[in-house]
């Protein structure tokens, strides 16, 4: 996925990142601000603008190869097979649109359903998402609704044509830890019981690990670490990924033990042309970490670095 | 919404006072006055005083305001000094083809502004945005006389589709019963009047509604541009919505709302009259009416004509409040 903007060199946002989802599993893409996780999303999805960015490569699903499709059809299939919850639901719905306008229109586009079918379907959605008084609410404003609502109604429109796969990109980052919770359990009943694949964007390692079946780390555009979650959190190799752990405030550790940051910040690195992006701030860096950058290697537990941490430390982070 | 339209109604009643005794003021501070425009400059001071009254200028300013604004009160704004006519019919005779020259102006301009201003905003950084944005440069600069005497050159003169000025051809059997010539040729059902009336409308609307017109791409471009960065029209796009909802539900509804005040301000400006088209297309309207009363220093005019644009200009302020708070609920809560 290459950025361009004339007068600039092209910036490679985000370089060689391939996963898989199968339906009723949940892909984590975890990763620092600015890691290229929503780009990733976004050009899943056929979202991100024609002009200045180019994306090569290849995304499937089911079959059909997406980034080939032609607008009116991908259009066809966004909302209907695919679906996605956005970080900021403050943000994400229009302030002067009813929130029932909102759900339905995905209803009466995809489904066909007249215009009082959606309503009744979409007050359904609404209180299958633990929305209280939901004809009340539908007939209501953004700006009425509370921030946790707000995330409710847009998952309720995201899962209102029961889409194959749904990504969640940060979808509790803007929320009350409590709420947050909530959210989490919510989509976690919502997957199991439809078998919906999850693609689930997030830097918080705690949504995690309470989430994902498979856990992919990224830096800067690239994926340095994937594993299984159990073995990522019990071995995590990758210096970033440890580095990432030992961040997380653990109920394990004595009060008032000190979080280790991973010191710098992803701005300093350079491009993985010149050798390993986060070789700057790794703790671990030797000789050959540049000028060649490592290659991801390994099936279960793969590994994009040179010098991984040798010991495993017994990592535990409290599930969400 | 009732009790806000009612609270601002009720609003008019201070601002009307104030502004009454300020263009009373205003109006006698002008250099000479209705009598020495009347007699000329070889005029002699027993005349002018004969004048002054017969029109009650002799009297204390307090005096004359008190007795005018009992008048108006009643209805009455006096006759005017340059025609003897009451003001009250010179007001109904002029207003309505200022309104009509205002709308076709706005119906212009809203009509070419909105399209051209989202189609730049969609088209960002093409020739097209390049194109509109100098364009609507060139609409502002533009003087508007200038504007009206090229356009009248072009469709009228050498085309000769449209014609040269006026409202209506005086050969024309035509009937006024309300004084909006286009309602006119419909109540009194008369197509040739109406197709008449609106062709005299063409050059002068476009002429007055170039400027609004500039306005209004350009706020239409910017706002557009906003709101195509917005979350909610991505979360649109997600859903896979129509290109159609899109656009209308999600962006150009909210895209409009700055664009919807534009268009308030500009109609009540449009309303105060346009001088310098209705002269170059002598229309018949209430700017140049005014221009020629401040001349003829018209006191009765003037204060009539200016009290009715105050009172419209509020009433087009409060009327796109309103529409603002159709539009955005977060204005009605508030």
């Amino acid at each position: 996925m290459v950025f361009r903007q004339r007068g600039r060199a092209d910036v490679r946002a985000v370089d060689g990142v391939s996963f898989s989802v199968s339906p009723g599993e949940t892909v984590g893409l975890v990763g620092e601000s600015g890691c290229g996780k929503s780009v990733t999303s976004l050009a899943i999805m056929g979202l991100l603008p024609k002009r200045g960015v180019r994306v090569e490569g290849s995304v499937a699903f089911d079959g059909t190869e997406l980034l080939a499709l032609p607008p009116d059809k991908l259009r066809a299939l966004r909302g209907r097979e695919l679906a996605v919850v956005f970080q900021d639901p403050m943000t994400s719905l229009n302030p002067v649109v009813p929130i029932g306008t909102q759900v339905t229109e995905v209803l009466t586009r995809h489904r066909g359903l007249s215009n009082g079918e959606a309503r009744r379907e979409a007050a359904d959605l609404l209180r299958r998402v633990g929305i209280p008084d939901p004809s009340r609410r539908l007939r209501e404003y953004p700006h009425q609704l509370s921030g946790g609502m707000r995330q409710r109604a847009l998952i309720a429109t995201a899962l209102a044509c029961r889409p194959r796969l749904l990504i969640a990109d940060e979808p509790t980052t803007a929320l009350d830890v409590t709420i947050q919770a909530q959210i989490l359990e919510l989509l976690r009943t919502l997957v199991a019981e439809s078998g919906t694949a999850l693609i689930l964007i997030t830097h918080d390692l705690g949504v995690v690990a309470g989430m994902c079946d498979t856990v992919h780390v990224m830096y800067s555009g690239r994926i340095v670490e994937r594993a299984p979650r159990h073995d990522l959190f019990r071995d995590p190799r990758h210096p970033y990924t440890g580095g990432l752990l030992a961040s997380v405030p653990r109920l394990d550790q004595p009060r008032g033990a000190r979080l280790e940051p991973i010191k710098g910040s992803p701005r300093d690195t350079i491009p993985w042309a010149t050798g390993c992006a986060f070789a700057p701030r790794c703790p671990n860096r030797i000789e050959a970490c540049t000028p060649e950058a490592p290659e991801l290697v390994g099936e279960r537990h793969a590994l994009r670095c040179v010098n991984p941490l040798r010991s495993a430390p017994e990592a535990k982070v409290v599930p969400r | 919404m009732l009790g806000f339209v009612v609270r601002r109604l009720a609003l008019l009643v201070p601002i009307l006072l104030g502004l009454s005794v300020l263009l009373f003021l205003w109006v006698r501070a002008l250099p000479g006055g209705p009598a020495e425009a009347l007699l000329g400059e070889r005029a002699t001071p027993e005349a002018v005083e004969r004048v002054k009254k017969l029109y009650g200028l002799d009297r204390p300013w307090y005096e004359q305001y008190l007795t005018w604004v009992g008048n108006v009160f009643r209805g009455d704004l006096g006759v005017s000094s340059r025609t003897q006519h009451p003001v009250v019919e010179e007001l109904l005779r002029t207003f309505p083809a200022t309104v009509e020259l205002a709308l076709t102006a706005m119906i212009f301009a809203v009509g070419v502004g909105v399209p051209v201003g989202y189609l730049a905003a969609r088209r960002h950084g093409t020739w097209l945005d390049h194109l509109s944005v100098a364009g609507s440069l060139f609409g502002i600069t533009i003087p508007v006389f200038f504007l009206g005497y090229m356009l009248k050159f072009a469709f009228a003169e050498k085309l000769g589709i449209l014609p040269t000025d006026g409202r209506q051809d005086p050969l024309l059997d035509a009937e006024h019963p309300t004084g909006f010539y286009v309602l006119d040729g419909l109540v009194t059902g008369n197509p040739e009047a109406l197709g008449d009336a609106l062709a005299h409308l063409v050059l002068p609307g476009v002429a007055l509604g170039t400027i609004p017109l500039a306005i209004v791409v350009r706020i239409t471009r910017a706002s557009v541009l906003d709101v195509l960065h917005e979350d909610y029209v991505r979360t649109a796009e997600a859903k896979g919505l129509a290109p159609a909802t899109i656009r209308g539900r999600h962006v150009l509804r909210n895209a409009l709302l700055p664009v919807v005040t534009i268009i308030g301000l500009q109609v009540g400006l449009l309303l105060g009259g346009a001088v310098l088209t209705e002269t170059v297309f002598a229309f018949p309207g209430f700017g140049k009416f005014m221009a020629d009363s401040i001349v003829a220093r018209d006191y009765a005019v003037l204060q009539g004509f200016i009290l009715f644009t105050a009172v419209i200009f509020v009433l087009v302020n409060l009327l796109v409040d309103v529409a603002y708070g159709l539009i955005d609920p977060r204005v009605r809560a508030a």
